[in-house]
């Protein structure tokens, strides 16, 4: 089964939930939505699943129109944030249900419910009801009834975000493992960088109802089309600066991700920065220096640092930005260089780009897309 | 404000409790000092939701007692402990302005309007509301009024302390950072004591000095970020903070090393000789994903591993290894070089931790 999305858009009251969205997912693909809350996410979810119909545009399921295609036919599950199970049912009938209105021989549906539900580690709890079980195990249960009636798209609206971090860290893990080997369409809403980079996968941006970049999770984090896609991938804050200000050959801003900030010289065309310890938030193995420059109250560095760092409130220190991490952007925010493609590819080659692209006096020309 | 003191702390939602099973909080001895900044962390089911109730008197402890600044407050109610509390959802009046939902609490004492009209100003700056002052609350996003909630707490200048739950929940990722910031920030400018109920690590490291880890009821670390990352008191600390969490292996103890699947890892001596003396029912060595060594070519005392997946996160990667038939993680930077097939795996001794019976092996 395949799901292609064309030119769709859905407008409520006057404002646009979908913007123009073109996509396309395959059989057996895993597809992370990325975006902040309010960015499409749950719309387009609804219309995936046909619970929505857009205003324009073309939804495909195996290349015929969604709503040509019968309800049944259809063929989707969805898991939501809040854990939706039956109050009334047990664990196991609450799995049961949706092979019940199948109407699934019943030697079947035991067979079944008992494997998705060891796969989940709930089948010691088959017989509880619900609401006595933990939030993971209810978040499990509802994952299970989702999974068991082998639907041909499977779609997760931030199904995680109400769990402790530890039981995110396991689902994550298992829900990979789950979909290595199935040909099922799974589609994973979040709004944590770092939960789409863990899920891997496709990475579709979504903002302001626009889907702004698609590919692989790793490539849309170090390849970002623009700011904004840069800025969805980053956690804490991207840093930005003004790139008149380091008399930087390209671009209007430029741009690294705290993670990138060194307290070390990485190469010697770093960019060097001055800066005043605001705060340093320890987490045990990481340290978050956010900094100021002198004499700028708003503009705040963060750097995301390894290890145990401990600094002072005023506190004077130098910080490195590596080119080969640095994002610039012109004055719309389009990445000019991305030098991060590059990896790790020797300094001086980052460095020719960059002249090559400095001479080039239409700055489109030069935008090299991801 | 005041020091809180759990002493010889129990609590059992059963009518006559006889298993350590049958209890919620199983014996904390436990002292959050004045002015501190804590966090309570550990998973749901820990027993810190209890624990919050019974500081805040809304639960009253079947065994142990509850002190303020030394005086027992077992049979005071919430309202005469007066603690303030903040909960996951932001409780706020809707039809009130910002400026009213911060002065209720002083007009209910009483107050003259002048230094309640002081008071609001001061608490509104520091959580940079004071241009949201004449807003009607309703009209303001989840993060703001989160802010405003936390300001009634921190209004009144009588309150012992403040236990906020789990209070950055129901806030965008993107402006968690910000918040957490500004609680820390409240906390250094108020001098007040402030419990923070999370179980996120991230949350009550960067706001805590002091961490208290639950788990099954009790206490089983109470530490700064960095002890509880380097030094796991216990397997769950292990497990829980960092991640992923830390890599226990199963071992048997002989001859100054830690023996499994047919390897010897050499020990601390004095490590070796303590975990030996306490002749255990299980050893575990553990060691964090981020101390795990990767090399391209045999070192001494490496180990040839094989490599059975490698996840990129971006500024970094997890590589699962396989070593004498056990899975373990290791961390390696964004840039490092990423092993295929087999690698060589080093454990500095400095990282390796001995567990007896799930409890960290210390020497005196």
């Amino acid at each position: 089964m395949s799901l292609t999305f064309n030119n769709v858009s859905r407008v409520v009251n006057g404002l646009a939930h979908i913007d123009d969205v073109s996509m396309s997912f395959s059989a057996g693909s895993f597809n992370v939505l990325l975006g902040r809350t309010l960015s499409g996410k749950t719309s387009l979810m609804r219309l995936m699943a046909g619970l929505d119909k857009p205003d324009s545009g073309q939804i495909l399921m195996h290349g015929d129109d969604l709503s040509d295609v019968p309800v049944q036919r259809r063929n989707v599950s969805m898991v939501y944030q809040q854990f939706i199970n039956y109050p009334h049912l047990s664990v196991f009938d609450n799995i049961a249900s949706p092979l019940r209105v199948a109407r699934k021989p019943a030697s079947v549906i035991n067979r079944k419910v008992k494997e998705i539900a060891s796969l989940l580690h709930i089948d010691e709890f088959l017989t509880r009801m619900p609401l006595d079980l933990s939030g993971g195990q209810q978040q499990r249960t509802a994952m299970a009834r989702a999974l068991v009636k082998d639907a041909s798209l499977i779609l997760f609206d931030e199904p995680l975000v109400n769990l402790d971090y530890k039981l995110r860290e396991e689902l994550r893990t298992e829900l990979r493992e789950l979909f290595k080997e199935s040909k099922t369409v799974v589609v994973y809403a979040t709004t944590e960088p770092g939960e789409a980079l863990a899920l891997g996968g496709v990475t579709s941006l979504l903002h302001q109802g626009k889907m702004i970049q698609s590919g692989a999770a790793h490539e849309v984090y170090t390849q970002p089309d623009n700011m904004i896609a840069a800025e969805l991938f980053s956690e804490p804050s991207l840093n930005m600066l003004e790139a008149s200000d380091y008399q930087h050959p390209v671009g209007k801003l430029l741009a690294i991700r705290p993670e990138h900030v060194a307290l070390s010289a990485y190469q010697d065309n770093d960019l060097k920065l001055e800066l005043i310890v605001d705060v340093a938030e320890i987490s045990g193995s990481e340290t978050f220096l956010h900094m100021r420059k002198q004499g700028q109250h708003q503009q705040e560095i963060i750097a995301r640092l390894r290890g145990v760092h401990h600094h002072q409130s005023g506190d004077l220190v130098t910080v490195y930005f590596p080119q080969s991490k640095l994002f610039c952007f012109d004055a719309d925010g389009n990445t000019l260089v991305n030098n991060s493609k590059k990896g790790q590819r020797k300094a001086n080659n980052a460095r020719s780009k960059v002249s090559t692209v400095a001479i080039s006096e239409n700055s489109s020309e030069a935008k090299i897309n991801g | 404000m005041a020091e809180i003191e759990l002493s010889s702390l129990a609590h059992s939602y059963h009518a006559s409790p006889s298993a350590p099973d049958d209890y919620a909080i199983r014996q904390i001895n436990h002292i959050w000092e004045q002015g501190g900044a804590y966090a309570l962390l550990g998973p749901s089911g820990c027993g810190k939701s209890t624990l919050l109730n019974i500081i805040s008197g809304l639960l009253s402890p079947s065994e142990g007692h509850v002190r303020f600044d030394g005086k027992e407050v077992n049979h005071l109610s919430p309202a005469e402990r007066n603690i303030a509390q903040v909960f996951q959802f932001p409780v706020v009046y809707d039809t009130m302005t910002v400026y009213d939902n911060l002065a209720f609490p002083l007009r209910n004492l009483g107050k003259d309007k002048a230094s309640i009209d002081q008071r609001v100003r001061e608490i509104a700056a520091a959580l940079e509301l004071d241009s949201e002052l004449m807003r009607k609350a309703n009209n303001l996003s989840a993060d703001d009024k989160q802010k405003v909630s936390m300001g009634r707490g921190l209004v009144r200048d009588d309150v012992s302390a403040i236990l906020l739950d789990e209070p950055l929940t129901v806030i965008d990722p993107s402006l968690k950072w910000k918040l957490r910031r500004q609680l820390k920030r409240l906390h250094q400018q108020f001098n007040i004591t402030m419990v923070l109920v999370t179980h996120d690590q991230l949350e009550a490291s960067t706001f805590a000095d002091k961490i208290a880890v639950m788990y099954q009821g009790q206490i089983v670390q109470n530490g700064s970020p960095q002890e509880l990352f380097e030094q796991p008191a216990h397997t769950f600390v292990g497990y829980f903070i960092g991640s992923p969490g830390m890599n226990f292996i199963e071992v048997s103890l002989d001859n100054g090393c830690a023996d499994f699947g047919g390897l010897s890892l050499p020990l601390d001596a004095s490590v070796y000789s303590a975990a030996v003396n306490l002749s255990s029912q299980q050893t575990k060595l553990g060691i964090r994903p981020e101390f795990v060594r990767l090399y391209e070519q045999p070192k001494k005392g490496t180990f040839e591993a094989r490599v059975t997946n490698v996840e990129n996160l971006g500024a970094y990667k997890i590589v699962t290894i396989e070593l004498a038939g056990k899975r373990l993680k290791a961390r390696i930077e964004e840039d490092d070089w990423v092993p295929t097939d087999y690698v060589y795996a080093g454990f500095p001794q400095q990282w390796l931790k001995v567990y007896a019976d799930d409890y960290l092996v210390t020497v005196a």
